[in-house]
């Protein structure tokens, strides 16, 4: 990123659905300096079809704090342009959107880094947990952490910056 | 007095989302804090019984078990993360 680059971050937390579109467009919005553009979305998936839907809690304050902290420190190790991070709350379908990483850099090593480790640490770190509503009615149970999410992150520790 | 509010699975089993509580003396770190918690009744017990489960922050910012809790405000119990 240039010296004097401004870097864009923007976090949410809302019910509603999200255009990630919309929110690539806001990103790069006046920018000449953005070469690469990354964008993750999260859906609420359905194995098997015994799903009604998801219903996500998050601690507030804390959630918009620590994908902040999460963010900036991705800014910082993979010299993004900016970050657009959104995550709904509430109860989400199976098909509909969750979560949205938008990762801008100069370049698109930086860019796919960049979103792959907010996400990586958004998983694990954020405060937002899943509890399952099921289609025949019976309570759900909440969902388990995934060894697999750990690793991920953990291997973020092992590797030098990317970029 | 401190803020304690709990999550998930937490937050269900210990039947409330916060409470207000003097913590005693003795109480300095996150693990210590557990173990008050755990003598307070059997939905304590039940929702804490695997320790190493339970995430804790403080004032809003991850902690260790073993770090102490200072003189924290708010003090959340949760299970391990899973938004995403």
């Amino acid at each position: 990123m240039p010296a004097g680059a401004a870097v864009a971050l923007t976090v949410r937390i809302q019910t509603q659905d999200f255009d990630a579109a919309a929110e690539c467009a806001a990103l790069t919005a006046g920018r000449a300096d953005i070469g690469a553009l990354v964008t993750f979305t999260g859906l609420c998936r359905d194995e098997g079809g015994t799903l009604a839907a998801l219903e996500l809690e998050h601690y507030p304050g804390m959630a918009e704090a620590e994908i902040t902290r999460i963010c900036r420190t991705a800014i910082e190790r993979f010299g993004l342009s900016g970050i657009t991070a959104v995550h709904r709350i509430g109860r989400i379908a199976p098909g509909a959107n969750i979560v949205l990483v938008i990762a801008a850099a100069p370049h698109r090593h930086a860019a796919f880094d960049g979103a792959s480790f907010v996400m990586d640490f958004l998983k694990t770190s954020a405060p937002f947990w899943k509890k399952e509503h099921r289609a025949d009615g019976r309570a759900g149970d909440w969902v388990d952490a995934r060894e697999s999410d750990a690793r991920a992150r953990a291997a973020w520790s092992r590797q030098p910056s990317g970029g | 007095m401190t803020r304690i509010v709990y999550f998930a699975w937490v937050r269900e089993r210990i039947g409330k989302n916060e409470e207000q509580i003097e913590l005693p003396a003795g109480v300095r770190t996150g693990s210590d804090l557990l173990s008050h918690l755990k003598s307070l009744g059997d939905e304590y017990a039940y929702a804490l019984e695997h320790e190493t489960a339970i995430r804790i922050a403080v004032d809003q910012e991850h902690v260790e078990h073993d770090e102490p809790l200072g003189s924290a405000r708010e003090i959340a119990l949760f299970p391990p993360m899973t938004g995403g």
